[in-house]
């Protein structure tokens, strides 16, 4: 789950980060006291979408001229122009895709005089099974672009967690970001600091792109990207509540109702299928056929014939979706029940396009036979390259 | 030979009393009799589970006590995700040999905490978000369909569950069959990487040939292929066929198993492909041809 860089922000500043003071807006009414509330005489003005990119972004209802998503502003007066022209309006960046993302959100920020900008991120190093700090001295830019260009910028300090954060590792985190002085005094505070809201928190990623050193020598975290384990929301019900459903695909939000793994694609080919890897799998056959899917869709082990028909509408709402392929591989799950599921679900919704259906596995005779005396039109395949040569044939001929 | 587990394997049931736990265990004892000797409960302990199948297993209120009753040395854990990392623990704590844990959806924090202790014990852990391990007519831990199985030559080792039925079933349909297939898991962070398995089916005479499937996500699958090469330049190599699971999935998008993302350009398809085919890995583009590639190979 992701959270806007403001809640990100209060987040941070709740454990001790040193942030600098802002208000998050919803109208662009709210800007001038908003301003006034802050000690000036610089603002910054930011997006609040869930994806990077905001500063060089564009907003797709302005000129090519107009500035972009992350802005300046001298004067109240311009932090209220500002507003009036972001709000409401579609943001693209590299990470939106064409579409943009609508900002309903801004962030209003006293703006700070920067020395150097920095790179920091605290993320899971799945090679060690241990948290770890990524640091750079190059901040503010394109990371991966650094990663890529000049991999030795980048700097991993994997902490032990039956330790924390030691002193050695923080000395190394000093050394890597060039860090001397009230700045590395600061950073001896603030990775302790991070380090905790990650692991209490439960966090995935924490990114702070960049971590500035201001003119006045001291460290401030003047952006940040928080994303957390999924699976540990059982836990924070207080970031739970952060959650923006604006910022989610409507189908992928149905879908976790149903407890359905569940990710919108741009194809025409939906499909539902069980098991994660076999899913993606799936997806890969339909390419190497020649179409794209419109879905990743796992049902899971322990689907119920409820689950199966709320999959299959979820899948037959997209406007889409050309053609159907569902694909089972039954070990607890058992294909009756998926056959069951698939027929009532057709019966419930109608089936306007083809569907191609197969089976195997546990119970795969009376799965097979609950379709086949359905009287629906519905294509039987034999095993994974059958389906997928079947539902493209389909979906071309249609 | 077979690796992990064989027809001696003595195994506990962490979550026996729940749903998915009585299923699965009656499943394991009627898959060829797989010695599952008992259940653990912290409340239900000297009490009795009684399986449809006619069996009953006694419940023991820990893991060292039910390993010191029974000579277990094998759990297998189905404890629902906010308390299964307790269960794994305790597990080790109990210095059970192998540990496999089935539960999906476990915080990571979680793991991070248990792999640290685990490094410091003698326990193995498979898992966790796993369908188990099986050896063909002689145990079967976890919760994979045993009907697809035949006692075989192939070493089956995969990241994702439905996927490794594919490859059982397939190998089992050109005759081949298996000696032993391994679901390591999906999580990003679990107790048993490629590497480890592989050096287990390098060991095994049965083992003639392996089929690996991996998926996007992190880097297991490369660090695997330099370890086959090295492994190779000391003369070990088996014939293998392996599949990538993910080539069309969007970058930055978990795809059902909490390990399936490609992040900062990282743990796409296309590197571990090339990485698995630069270690002699013959890689198939569809995992419908999983069984007949691996016949392909074989014939050389």
């Amino acid at each position: 789950m992701n959270i806007h860089e403001y809640q990100a922000k209060a987040l941070l500043k709740g454990f001790g980060a040193p942030v600098a003071e802002g208000v998050a807006i919803f109208s662009a009414d709210e800007a001038e006291a908003a301003a006034k509330s802050l000690p000036g005489p610089l603002y910054v003005v930011k997006s609040q979408i869930h994806a990077g990119g905001r500063g060089k972004g564009k907003f797709k209802e302005l000129g090519p001229d107009a500035k972009g998503g992350v802005r300046l502003a001298f004067s109240i007066d311009e932090a209220k122009a500002h507003a009036k022209e972001m709000l409401g309006n579609t943001l693209v960046t590299k990470q939106t895709g064409d579409a943009g993302k609508v900002v309903n959100r801004l962030y209003i920020e006293d703006g700070a005089d920067i020395e150097r900008e920095l790179y920091l991120s605290i993320l899971v190093d799945r090679t060690v099974g241990q948290v770890a700090f990524v640091v750079s001295t190059e901040g503010g830019m394109d990371i991966e672009a650094v990663a890529h260009d000049t991999p030795d910028k980048i700097i991993t300090v994997a902490i032990d967690p039956e330790t924390g954060v030691t002193a050695a590792d923080l000395a190394k985190l000093n050394a890597a970001l060039e860090l001397s002085g009230d700045a590395a005094k600061d950073g001896e505070t603030l990775f302790p600091i991070l380090y905790k809201a990650f692991v209490e928190k439960d966090m995935a990623l924490l990114e702070v792109n960049p971590l500035i050193v201001m003119k006045s020598g001291r460290l401030r975290v003047l952006d940040a990207k928080v994303s957390f384990d999924n699976n540990a929301l059982f836990r924070h019900d207080d970031i739970v509540a952060l959650r923006d459903l604006t910022e989610e695909d409507a189908k992928e939000i149905e879908a976790s109702k149903y407890d359905l793994a569940y990710v919108a694609l741009d194809g025409n080919i939906g499909c539902m299928v069980n098991g994660a890897g076999l899913a993606m799998a799936t997806m890969d056959i339909i390419k190497l056929y020649g179409q794209e899917p419109a879905n990743f869709l796992d049902v899971g082990g322990g689907a119920t014939t409820e689950k199966v028909t709320a999959a299959f509408k979820i899948i037959t709402a997209d406007p889409a979706v050309k053609g159907i392929l569902v694909n089972i591989f039954g070990g607890i799950m058992k294909c009756d029940v998926i056959a069951e599921g698939v027929i009532a679900a057709v019966k419930e919704v109608g089936l306007k396009v083809p569907l191609v259906v197969r089976l195997e596995g546990t119970n795969v005779e009376l799965g097979k036979k609950i379709i086949n005396e359905s009287g629906l039109n519905v294509i039987s395949a034999d095993d994974l390259d059958d389906a997928a040569q079947k539902i493209v044939a389909a979906v071309k001929g249609a | 030979m077979s690796i992990l587990i064989d027809k001696n394997t003595k195994v506990l049931v962490q979550g026996l009393t729940g749903k998915t736990g009585t299923f699965h265990t009656e499943q394991a004892l009627a898959y060829h009799g797989t010695q599952m000797v008992g259940g653990i409960h912290p409340k239900k302990g000297g009490s009795t589970w009684e399986g449809s199948g006619g069996t009953n297993l006694p419940i023991f209120a820990s893991v060292a006590e039910g390993k010191d009753v029974t000579g277990a040395n094998a759990s297998v854990i189905y404890v629902p995700p906010s308390g299964a990392a307790a269960a794994i623990l305790e597990a080790i704590e109990a210095e059970i040999p192998l540990i496999v844990c089935i539960t999906e959806g476990i915080p990571v924090a979680d793991m991070i905490k248990v792999k640290a202790r685990l490094d410091k014990s003698s326990s193995r852990l498979i898992g966790p978000n796993c369908p188990g391990v099986l050896t063909p007519d002689e145990c079967k831990i976890g919760i994979m369909p045993g009907s697809i199985f035949k006692k075989g030559s192939v070493g089956v080792l995969s990241r994702s569950g439905t996927l490794t039925y594919e490859a059982v079933f397939q190998t089992t349909n050109e005759g081949l069959g298996q000696t032993t297939a391994v679901g390591i898991g999906g999580d990003p962070v679990k107790g048993t990487e490629f590497i480890d398995m592989l050096e287990m089916f390098l060991a095994d005479d049965e083992t003639k040939s392996i089929i690996m499937i991996g998926e996007i996500g992190g880097s297991a699958e490369e660090d695997a292929a330099q370890f086959l090469i090295d492994e190779a330049r000391k003369g070990r190599k088996k014939p293998m066929v392996g599949f990538i699971a993910g080539r069309t999935a969007p970058e930055g998008r978990t795809m059902g198993h909490a390990g399936a993302v490609i992040s900062g350009g990282k743990g796409g398809a296309d590197d571990k492909i090339a990485a698995m085919e630069a270690a002699g890995i013959r890689v198939s583009p569809s995992p419908a041809r999983l069984g007949t590639t691996l016949v392909e190979v074989l014939k050389g």
